[in-house]
C-alpha cells in the first residue's frame, strides 16, 4: 500500500539549537501514528512543519506521493493542543463556521453525533468544559471530512473519564479508514490507539514500529517493581538483572514466580512490590535515560 | 473565496455586536464628548478676560469699564484680598488683578493674556476707530457642536477601525484563532478582506446611530448631501482600517499593539483639528496635520456638514484617503503573517 504520507530528512534549525535532525517517516492510509517524546523533543516541530505551519530548513514532504499544494489543506484536518475560538460565538456558530471555510464538509448532524456535541450545541464556546472544548476542536477538525488527522496532544490535561470519551470517538474515526498523526505524553494512550509509533528524542526518531514489536524487539521481559530504600547489596548477589531508576529498583525478569521466591528466600524487603509488564514508558526509559512527561 | 469572505465576516460581525460592553463604548462615548463639550463651550455670556477686584465697597463704580461689560469680553469677579488675588492670578486663574482702593493692578508677566487684558482696560489713548465701518457677515451661524460634531465623528470612526482590528488581529494571532484559520483553505486576503467589510459594516452602523442621536439632541442639519457625506464615512473608514491592518500584520503582543495604536492616535487627536482648529499655528504644524488620514477625513465631513460641500469640492481628500488606504493595505497585506513569529 503507497503511504499516504512522507517525511524525508526533514532539518529545522533555530537560532543555536536544531530542532529537528534529519527525520524521515513514513505513514500508512488507515492507520493511527503516534509520534511520542518528552517536551523539547522537536515532535510538535517536526508535526507543524507536516502540517504546514513552519517552514522546514531542509527536507521534503510527500502527500500522496506529492508535494503538498492546497488539496492538502483541504483533505487535512487539524486539532491543535491550546485553540481558542472566536468569542462570543456558540459551539453552532464555531462549527458552522469552520465547515464553511471548506467546499467539501460533512454533514452538520454527522459531525455533531460524532463528536457528542449536542447537549452543548448552543452553548458559548466560552463556557463548556475541556473535555467538550476538546470535542468540539475534533469536530472542526473533521468538519471537512479529511483524509488525513493530525491530533496534537488532544487529551493532555483531561480527566480520565474524559479522556476515554476521546478515545472512542478516534476510534471510531480510525474504523471509517481515515489515517490519523497523533502526538501524546500519554503512553496509555499510545498503545491503546496507535498502530505505529515513533519515539522521539532530541530532533531525532529514536524508535519506530508498532508498539507490541517494538516492546518485543527491545525488552519482552515482566517488571519487578520494588522500593529503593532496600539493601542493594544483597540484590547485586541475586542472579538477574536489576536498575536502580528515580525512586524505584526495577527487576527485569521472564519468570516472576521464580524471582519473587529468590527475593523471599534472600529476606529481600518486598514491601509496595508491584508486578507488571514492560511497558512504553519503560522502552522510551531504556532508550533515553529520560521519562516521556520530563 | 466569497463563501469564506462572507463566513468570517459574519462571524466578526457577531463578536462585535455580542461584547455589549464594546458595543455600548462605541456608541456612548461620541455621547459623553459632544454632550460634555457642547455644556462647557456653548454657554451663554462667556467672556474672554477674567479680571480680579479687590475693593472695599462690593459696589465701586465700574464707569470706565462699562462698554467692555455690554460686549461680553471682561467679567469683572470679586476677590476679598489682594493676597487672594495674587493667588489666582498666578495660577491663571484671572487675567489681571485691580486693587481699587489703593488704585494698583497687577498681571502676570508669564501670561500672553495678561497683556492684552492690560491694554484693554488701561490704554490711555483708547478710543473707537472712525476712519473704518464695521460691517457684519450674513453667513449663516455654525455653532461650536456642528462644528465639533464631524470632529467627533471621524474620532469614533478612528478609534473604532484601529483598535476594532488591529487590537482583535493581534489578539487573534496571539490566542490561536488565526493559527486554526491558517490551517483551513483560506488566504490571507479572504480573511483580510472578512475583517475590513466587517468592520466598515459595524462602523456605518454605529456611525449612523450616534449620527441620528446627536442630531436629534442638538437638532442640528447637515448642509449637504448625505450620499456624500457617507462616501466620506466608508472611505476614511476603509483608511483608518488599512492602518489598523498595517499594525497588527505580524504583532502577538496586545501590549505592544496598544503602545503603537497609541503613538498613532494620539497626534491625529491633536493634530487633525477634532476639538480646535490649528488656524494661526506654526505652518509645520499645519503641513504635518495633512499627514494623518483623520485630518481628511474631518475636513470633509466638515466641508459637507458645514458648508454644504460637495464630493468635487473635497476631491483633494478624497484622493489623499484613496492612496493612504492603498499603501496601508498593500503593505498591510505584504507583511502579514498568520502565525506568532
Amino acid at each position: 500500500m503507497n503511504p499516504v504520507l512522507e517525511v524525508k530528512d526533514i532539518i529545522k534549525d533555530f537560532p543555536m539549537v536544531r530542532a529537528v535532525d534529519g527525520v524521515s517517516l513514513s505513514i500508512k492510509q488507515g492507520i493511527c501514528f503516534g509520534l511520542l517524546g518528552p517536551n523539547g523533543a522537536g515532535k510538535t516541530t517536526l508535526i507543524e512543519i507536516i502540517e504546514g505551519i513552519t517552514r522546514q530548513t531542509s527536507g521534503e514532504i510527500f502527500y500522496k506521493g506529492k508535494p503538498r499544494k492546497l488539496k492538502f489543506r483541504n483533505e487535512v484536518g487539524i486539532q491543535f493542543q491550546n485553540t481558542q475560538l472566536p468569542e462570543f460565538l456558540t459551539v453552532k456558530e464555531c462549527l458552522k463556521t469552520f465547515r464553511n471555510l471548506y467546499s467539501h464538509k460533512l454533514p452538520l448532524e454527522d459531525l455533531i453525533e460524532m463528536c457528542q456535541l449536542r447537549e452543548i450545541y448552543n452553548r458559548d464556546n466560552r463556557k463548556i468544559s475541556g473535555g467538550q472544548k476538546q470535542r468540539l476542536l475534533l469536530a472542526i477538525a473533521l468538519a471537512n471530512d479529511p483524509e488525513l488527522i493530525f491530533l496534537d496532544e488532544p487529551t493532555t490535561g483531561l480527566d480520565p473519564q474524559a479522556r476515554r470519551h476521546l478515545w472512542d470517538i478516534v476510534r471510531n474515526i480510525k474504523a471509517n479508514n481515515k489515517t490519523i498523526v497523533i502526538t501524546t505524553h500519554y503512553m496509555e494512550e499510545a498503545e491503546i490507539l496507535c498502530d505505529e509509533i515513533a519515539i522521539m528524542d532530541s530532533g531525532k526518531i529514536i524508535a519506530q514500529g508498532s508498539p507490541s514489536v517494538l516492546l518485543k524487539k527491545n525488552n519482552n521481559d515482566a517488571l519487578i517493581v520494588l522500593r529503593d530504600d532496600i539493601n542493594t547489596d544483597k540484590l547485586s548477589k541475586l542472579p538477574f538483572k536489576w536498575t536502580k531508576i528515580l525512586d524505584r529498583v526495577e527487576i527485569h525478569t521472564d519468570n516472576v514466580y521464580e524471582c519473587i521466591d529468590i527475593l523471599i528466600k534472600n529476606k529481600i524487603d518486598l514491601t509496595g512490590l508491584t508486578v507488571r509488564s514492560h511497558n512504553l514508558e519503560d522502552l522510551f526509559l531504556e532508550l533515553t535515560g529520560k521519562q516521556l512527561r520530563e | 473565496m466569497w463563501k469564506r469572505i462572507l463566513t468570517l465576516f459574519i462571524a466578526r460581525t457577531l463578536e462585535f455586536f455580542r461584547d455589549k460592553t464594546t458595543l455600548l463604548w462605541n456608541l456612548l462615548f461620541p455621547f459623553f464628548i459632544i454632550v460634555g463639550l457642547s455644556f462647557v463651550f456653548n454657554q451663554e455670556n462667556q467672556t474672554l478676560y477674567k479680571v480680579g477686584v479687590v475693593s472695599i465697597d462690593n459696589n465701586s463704580s465700574f464707569e470706565q469699564f462699562n462698554y467692555l461689560k455690554e460686549e461680553k469680553q471682561v467679567d469683572f469677579i470679586f476677590i476679598k484680598s489682594s493676597e487672594e488675588g495674587m493667588e489666582k492670578l498666578s495660577h491663571h486663574r484671572i487675567e489681571l488683578l485691580v486693587n481699587l482702593n489703593t488704585k494698583e493692578y497687577w498681571i502676570n508677566s508669564s501670561s500672553p493674556k495678561g497683556d492684552i487684558v492690560e491694554k484693554l482696560l488701561f490704554a490711555k489713548n483708547f478710543e473707537r476707530n472712525t476712519e473704518f465701518t464695521k460691517q457684519t457677515v450674513k453667513a449663516e451661524k455654525i455653532s461650536y457642536v456642528e462644528w465639533l460634531f464631524p470632529g467627533i465623528l471621524g474620532m469614533n470612526m478612528m478609534f473604532n477601525s484601529l483598535f476594532g482590528v488591529g487590537y482583535v488581529v493581534v489578539r487573534y494571532r496571539k490566542n490561536g484563532v488565526l493559527k486554526r484559520i491558517s490551517v483551513t483553505p483560506t488566504r490571507p486576503f479572504e480573511f483580510l478582506a472578512a475583517q475590513v467589510l466587517s468592520r466598515m459594516f459595524v462602523i456605518s452602523i454605529t456611525t449612523s446611530i450616534v449620527y441620528l442621536g446627536c442630531s436629534l439632541l442638538y437638532n442640528f442639519e447637515n448642509r449637504g448631501s448625505y450620499f456624500d457625506l457617507f462616501a466620506v464615512l466608508i472611505l476614511g473608514g476603509f483608511s483608518m482600517i488599512s492602518l489598523g491592518l498595517l499594525v497588527a500584520a505580524r504583532s502577538s503582543s496586545e501590549e505592544f499593539a496598544d503602545g503603537i495604536l497609541n503613538i498613532i492616535t494620539w497626534p491625529m487627536i491633536i493634530f487633525s483639528e477634532v476639538w480646535f482648529s490649528l488656524e494661526g499655528t506654526n505652518p509645520v504644524v499645519q503641513k504635518i496635520s495633512k499627514i494623518f488620514p483623520l485630518t481628511h477625513i474631518v475636513e470633509s465631513a466638515r466641508k459637507i456638514m458645514n458648508d454644504g460641500k460637495g464630493l468635487a469640492d473635497i476631491s483633494e481628500h478624497l484622493l489623499i484617503l484613496i492612496i493612504t488606504s492603498a499603501v496601508f493595505l498593500t503593505l498591510g497585506s505584504l507583511l502579514f503573517k498568520w502565525h506568532k513569529t
